[in-house]
C-alpha cells in the first residue's frame, strides 16, 4: 500500500451510511485497476466499506490513515 | 392499528415477547397467593415457597436439568454475568495468581462481553477472543490455540442477531480436555430447542420465551465449582440475590412449559416462514441477508440494506405497523454498530433484525417483504443512489 490513490474522498464527520454513499458515487471516477480512499471517522466504516467492495464487487486494499491520523480504508476500482 | 400486539405484525420477539396466555393465567392466582416471604416457616411463607419450588420443577423438567441447578435471577443479564463469572470465582484460589484467560466469542451478546470486561478489572483475569466467520459460527480451529491455560470458554447456543447455531459440544469437548470451564449464554434458544449439551452453567432470560420481563434462569451443572462472583444473599437459593419474585418465576415457569410443549411444530413453521423472508427481501437489490439459512434457530434473521440509513429503515417500516430491530450504528444508544455484525464482516447500515411471534404468519413475513421492496428504493432515490 506504498502508492497513494488516485482520489480520497474527505468523509470526516459523516455518520453511516453516508461514507459508502460517498464511495459509490465516486468509484467510476477513477480507472480500472485504480484506487479510492475514503477517509472516515465513523467507526461502521471499518466494517462498511470491506462489505461493500464484496457487495459490489469491486477490491478491498486495506486500511492506513491519512495525514492526520484518521482512518483511510482504500478500495480498487474492479470493475 | 388493527392486528395483534397493536400492530400490523410483531416482528421483534428477539428483544422481548408478549406474554404468554399460560403464564397470564397462572400470574393473577399467584400474585394473590405467592407475594409472601418463602423463607418463613409460616403458612403465607410456605404457599410462597411451594410456588417457587413448583416453578423451579416445572423449569427443570422444561430444560431436562435438575431442579437444584435452578436458580431465578432478576434478569438474563444478571444470570449471564453470575453463569460466567461465578464459574471463574469457582476458580480464584486465595493467594494465587488470577485465574487463566476468559475465552469469548467474538458474537457474543454485549452482556457476555461487559462480564469479561469486568472481570480483567476485578479478577484481574484477561480475555481471549474467539473468531466467527462469515456465518457468525465461531472458528473451532482457533480452539485450539485459545484454551491452553485459559479458566472460562463463553459460547452462546445460537446468535441473537444472525440466528446462526454454535458448535457447542464440540466446543465443549475441546474445553474439557484443557480443563477450561464452559459457559453457555442460551437465551436466543431457549423454549425453542434443547439446551445444547456440556456446559458448566448456562443462562436463559423468560422474557424471551413469552415470560414476564425480570426473570432470569441461572443453570449451575450439579459438581460445578461455582462461587457468587457478588455479596452473597441469605435467600432460599445460594446463588440467587434479592427478594424471589415468586409470582413472576411462577408464570415463566408455565410460560416456558407451554411453548416446550408446542417447540416441534413452532420451529417448523418458523423456519419455513424466515426462509420465505430470507428469500423475499433478497430479491431487493444489494441486501444482504445475514446468518446460517440452515444451521439457525428458527425464529430470527437479520439483513442489511446498502445506502440505506437503519433509523430511516426501522422508522419508515414502523409507520406501516411493522415493529423490528436494527443493529445499524445509528439506532443503537451507544452509537456503534452491532458487534455481530462487525465481527462477521456484515454491513452495518441499514440493519433490520426480524424475530418472529409463535404465530406469525405468511402474512406478516408478506407484509414486511413488501415494504422492503418499496421502502428501500425510496430512500436510495432520495440520496440519488
Amino acid at each position: 500500500m506504498s502508492e497513494e490513490p488516485d482520489l480520497e474522498l474527505d468523509c470526516r464527520g459523516m455518520r453511516c451510511p453516508l461514507p459508502v454513499i460517498e464511495l459509490a458515487r465516486h468509484v467510476e471516477d477513477v480507472a480500472v485497476g485504480h484506487q479510492v480512499a475514503v477517509v472516515s471517522t465513523d467507526v461502521a466504516s471499518r466494517t462498511d466499506v470491506p462489505a461493500w467492495c464484496r457487495m459490489r464487487g469491486h477490491d478491498y486494499v486495506g486500511e492506513d490513515t491519512a495525514a492526520d491520523g484518521v482512518p483511510r480504508f482504500r478500495v480498487s476500482r474492479a470493475r | 392499528m388493527d392486528g395483534r400486539f397493536g400492530v400490523v405484525a410483531y416482528l421483534d420477539t428477539a428483544s422481548s415477547t408478549p406474554l404468554h396466555p399460560a403464564a397470564r393465567a397462572v400470574l393473577d392466582d399467584a400474585l394473590r397467593s405467592g407475594w409472601a416471604d418463602p423463607r418463613r416457616l409460616h403458612g403465607p411463607g410456605r404457599s410462597a415457597r411451594l410456588l417457587l419450588d413448583n416453578a423451579r420443577a416445572v423449569v427443570a423438567e422444561a430444560l431436562d436439568v435438575r431442579p437444584d441447578e435452578v436458580t431465578f435471577t432478576p434478569s438474563g443479564t444478571d444470570a449471564t454475568h453470575r453463569g460466567l463469572l461465578g464459574l471463574l470465582a469457582g476458580r480464584v484460589r486465595a493467594g494465587r495468581a488470577a485465574p487463566g484467560p476468559v475465552v469469548v466469542g467474538a458474537v457474543e451478546h454485549s452482556s457476555v462481553a461487559h462480564a469479561a470486561a469486568w472481570a480483567e478489572r476485578w479478577l484481574g483475569t484477561t480475555t481471549r477472543e474467539l473468531g466467527v466467520d462469515r456465518l457468525g459460527r465461531v472458528l473451532l480451529d482457533d480452539l485450539g490455540s485459545l484454551l491452553p491455560g485459559a479458566s472460562v470458554l463463553a459460547v452462546q447456543s445460537a446468535n441473537h442477531e444472525v440466528a446462526t447455531r454454535q458448535p457447542v459440544a464440540a466446543c465443549a469437548a475441546a474445553a474439557a480436555s484443557h480443563d477450561v470451564g464452559v459457559f453457555v449464554d442460551a437465551r436466543a434458544s431457549a423454549g425453542r430447542e434443547p439446551l445444547p449439551r456440556g456446559w458448566d452453567t448456562a443462562a436463559a432470560s423468560a422474557h424471551r420465551w413469552g415470560g414476564p420481563a425480570g426473570v432470569g434462569v441461572l443453570l449451575v451443572r450439579h459438581g460445578t465449582r461455582w462461587r457468587s462472583p457478588f455479596p452473597a444473599d441469605d435467600r432460599v437459593d445460594e446463588r440467587a440475590t434479592g427478594f424471589e419474585n415468586v409470582p413472576a418465576a411462577l408464570a415463566a415457569a408455565a410460560a416456558l412449559r407451554a411453548v416446550v410443549d408446542d417447540a416441534e411444530a413452532t420451529a417448523a413453521r418458523q423456519h419455513a416462514l424466515v426462509d420465505r423472508l430470507r428469500a423475499g427481501v433478497a430479491r431487493v437489490p444489494d441486501v444482504e441477508v445475514a446468518g446460517d439459512p440452515v444451521d439457525r434457530i428458527p425464529h430470527l434473521v437479520t439483513f442489511s440494506c446498502l445506502y440505506v440509513d437503519g433509523e430511516a429503515l426501522v422508522t419508515e417500516l414502523d409507520r406501516r405497523g411493522l415493529a423490528v430491530a436494527s443493529g445499524s450504528a445509528c439506532t443503537a444508544s451507544t452509537l456503534t454498530p452491532s458487534r455481530v455484525l462487525e465481527a462477521m464482516g456484515v454491513l452495518t447500515h441499514g440493519n433490520v433484525r426480524v424475530s418472529l411471534t409463535d404465530d406469525a404468519t405468511e402474512a406478516d413475513v408478506d407484509a414486511l417483504v413488501a415494504a422492503v421492496a418499496e421502502v428501500v428504493p425510496r430512500l436510495r432515490a432520495e440520496v440519488g443512489l
